[in-house]
């Protein structure tokens, strides 16, 4: 008889290569997806040490950070040199060291976070890593998924490998059922408001409870995506039968007998009752409403039906900090959160660029116009979530109404493309950081849901959306 | 990669909590397909006015702090990005070792492939340490890995822990990529083992 193991426990012992006495382990990895950013200088160190990419099969390359997003890109006009030429070492590299790769012209291009799900690189009981933070982002189908820096993506590349020191496991439940106008957005912000942005630190955090059983799978994606912005090197979700449907005949999901295996192996992955967690936080569904940020941490988070704090709410180092976020949020104490004008609305990114993002959305903004004065933008996370929503109608609902309707990339995320917000811009975004100049030098950031933005987009400023419901 | 053994040097003390690593080196500067050349645009935003100039405020700028080799920083230090730019831009100024009560995981371990000894202390020291910093540039600081001591310009120690494997290969400016290679007959032995349970990974 073994002792109960959490699902990280389980994932992680059938990873382990080797293991050292003060518990440094090398650590088998499954997946490693690799971006244009924080690759170019990992392939050239292979180059140097006339080294080869270990495991090619297992590597697949995206550009993602800087592709433009206009219609136009086609024509290959990348008006910033240097954008074009971490381009295009991606591309040499991707070719000349042989890795599944997905250029900018092919359809199946998009977020690197969501193209691994939508082909099916991501599957249930893996290792999934990539120069990327985001990475949090496949916890969601019951895979160990971290971002790791450019110095480990060379050690990935190499050998397949990396030298780890296990995590503590953390446990956040979510009971109940949601409200309506409340999304996994919304979850997911919520908890990073409970624990703060550092309360995950040295923690995988498994997600569990009613709310997360009953949410689709890109819900389940939205709230791993944010389990870094809240420290935890992963987020996970055990897989269920959502997870197997989702996964069940994508292009690189296991077929015929493989899949009963993989299933019987599967069905295995979830924490045994009485596992140990070294912290646990549990919140109520229905007291989640749906939330904002007024600051320049993801964990500045209030109800939409809040106003912004002051400094003297908090107490320690948070006092200065949220003095400083107000002095660059342009914000005064007491103000209504729906009384915050914004002049820009993003939709997209890994956090919330998916299709099912896409269609709320348009449920909100169908037969409506943009608000003067606003610019709003919807990305779609991947060329098929594009060709999706536009055999859906969708993208005709979002041009009738005034939206920019562009192709897939990071875009005004983080602004690494064209896509930024001018100094004093204030943007309602679906994205999962609002650090300073995150959107654009001196732009200001209201992390909000698909629907909130959609609505902020009708409205021009930030606005309840149950009152659109 | 190069060592660190130990450092005497200037301490800055930046007691903002959750500097991010959008502050720390912004995305303008991710563009490069080098490692180098960074340091001139640590903390680009926080540092520089928007026509170039130095902003006279920001504590690098200040005479006192432009040698400086390490810093005292506020609660969960390098939150954010996996971008390894952060820890080149720190390590280009000529920043060795930051010290805080929390860093962020991605950033902490950056740091480590990167010759940088980043130390985590309970608040109270910290706080003693800030202190220390903000003496200016006649208050050097010593940091010493092998023992795992800090000495304040007052000749006070503090203990740091550091992990075992880590700090070796600091000390040694070990290639942790060499080292994994000599394993490979093991993860040969995972990989056929993996096959056969496995085969659809």
């Amino acid at each position: 008889m073994t002792a109960p193991k959490t699902l990280y426990d389980k994932i992680w012992d059938a990873h382990v290569i080797t293991e050292d006495d003060d518990g440094t382990s090398l650590l088998y990895i499954d997946r490693h997806l690799v971006h244009e950013v924080t690759s170019p200088q990992a392939f050239e160190g292979l180059r140097d040490a006339g080294r080869k990419v270990h495991a090619p099969d297992k590597t697949i390359a995206v550009p993602d950070h800087n592709v433009p997003t206009t219609l136009d890109r086609a024509g290959g006009i990348i008006s910033n040199e240097e954008s074009r030429i971490q381009l295009e070492a991606l591309d040499k590299n991707a070719r000349d060291f042989g890795v599944h790769y997905y250029p900018v012209d092919d359809v199946r291009q998009g977020i690197v976070h969501i193209v691994g799900p939508e082909q099916g690189w991501t599957l249930p009981g893996m290792t999934v890593v990539c120069g990327d933070s985001h990475t949090a982002t496949h916890g969601a189908f019951g895979a160990l998924a971290h971002g790791i820096g450019t110095s480990e993506v060379e050690h990935v590349l190499a050998t397949q490998t990396l030298i780890q020191q296990k995590s503590k496991n953390m446990k956040v439940e979510i009971t109940g059922k949601l409200r309506p106008g409340v999304t996994a957005k919304d979850v997911t912000l919520a908890v990073i408001g409970a624990t703060g942005t550092a309360g995950g630190t040295g923690y995988v955090i498994e997600y569990c409870g009613q709310v997360i059983r009953d949410m689709s799978m890109e819900g389940r994606m939205t709230v791993c995506n944010m389990a870094i912005e809240g420290g935890a090197r992963a987020g996970l979700i055990a897989p269920d039968e959502t997870t197997f449907e989702y996964v069940k005949g994508r292009p690189h999901a296991p077929k015929g007998a493989e899949w009963e295996m993989a299933l019987e192996w599967w069905k295995t992955l979830f924490t045994d009752d009485d596992a140990h967690f070294d912290k646990v936080l549990v919140l109520k569904g229905e007291d989640i409403a749906p939330v904002v940020t007024w600051g320049t941490s993801p964990e500045d988070v209030l109800p939409i039906t809040a106003s912004v704090p002051a400094p003297e709410d908090f107490e320690g180092g948070k006092v200065d900090a949220a003095a400083r976020s107000l002095e660059y949020m342009g914000l005064t104490a007491g103000t209504k959160l729906t009384d915050i004008p914004i002049n820009t609305v993003f939709i997209g990114s890994c956090t919330n660029g998916r299709i099912e993002d896409l269609r709320a959305v348009a449920e909100i903004v169908k037969g409506k116009k943009v608000a003067d004065g606003v610019r709003a933008l919807i990305v779609p996370g991947s060329g098929l979530v594009r060709a999706q929503a536009e055999e859906e109608g969708l993208g005709e609902i979002f041009t009738e109404a005034g939206f920019e309707w562009r192709l897939a990339g990071c875009s005004m995320c983080l602004a690494m493309n064209d896509d930024q917000l001018a100094p004093g811009d204030r943007s309602a975004s679906t994205s999962n950081r609002n650090f300073e100049g995150r959107q654009g030098k001196g732009g200001r950031t209201h992390l909000v849901s698909p629907v909130m933005a959609a609505a902020a987009a009708i409205t021009g400023h930030l606005t309840d959306v149950r009152e659109m419901l | 990669m190069e060592k660190f053994e130990k450092i005497t040097g200037v301490a800055a003390p930046m007691p903002l909590i959750n500097i991010d690593t959008d502050m720390i080196i912004p995305k303008l500067f991710l563009k490069t397909i080098k490692r180098s050349g960074l340091g001139v645009h640590l903390f680009d935003e926080m540092r520089y006015n928007d026509d170039g100039s130095e902003k006279p405020d920001f504590v690098l700028n200040q005479p006192a702090y432009r040698n400086a080799e390490i810093i005292v920083a506020g609660d969960n230090f390098g939150c954010g990005s996996s971008r390894e730019h952060a820890p080149w831009a720190i390590k280009d100024f000529g920043v060795k070792c930051v010290i805080s009560t929390s860093f962020a995981d991605i950033f902490f371990n950056n740091c480590f492939k990167n010759g940088i000894l980043p130390i985590v202390l309970p608040q109270e020291q910290v706080d003693l340490l800030m202190k220390d910093a903000e003496k200016g540039a006649n208050a050097r600081m010593t940091v010493d890995l092998e023992a795992q001591e800090i000495t304040t310009s007052d000749g006070e120690v503090v203990k740091f822990d550091v992990d075992a494997f880590k700090k070796q290969c600091l000390l040694e400016g070990l290639d942790d990529i060499g080292l994994t290679l000599k394993k490979a007959d093991s993860i040969a032995s995972y990989e056929t083992m993996s096959a056969s349970a496995r085969p659809w990974v």
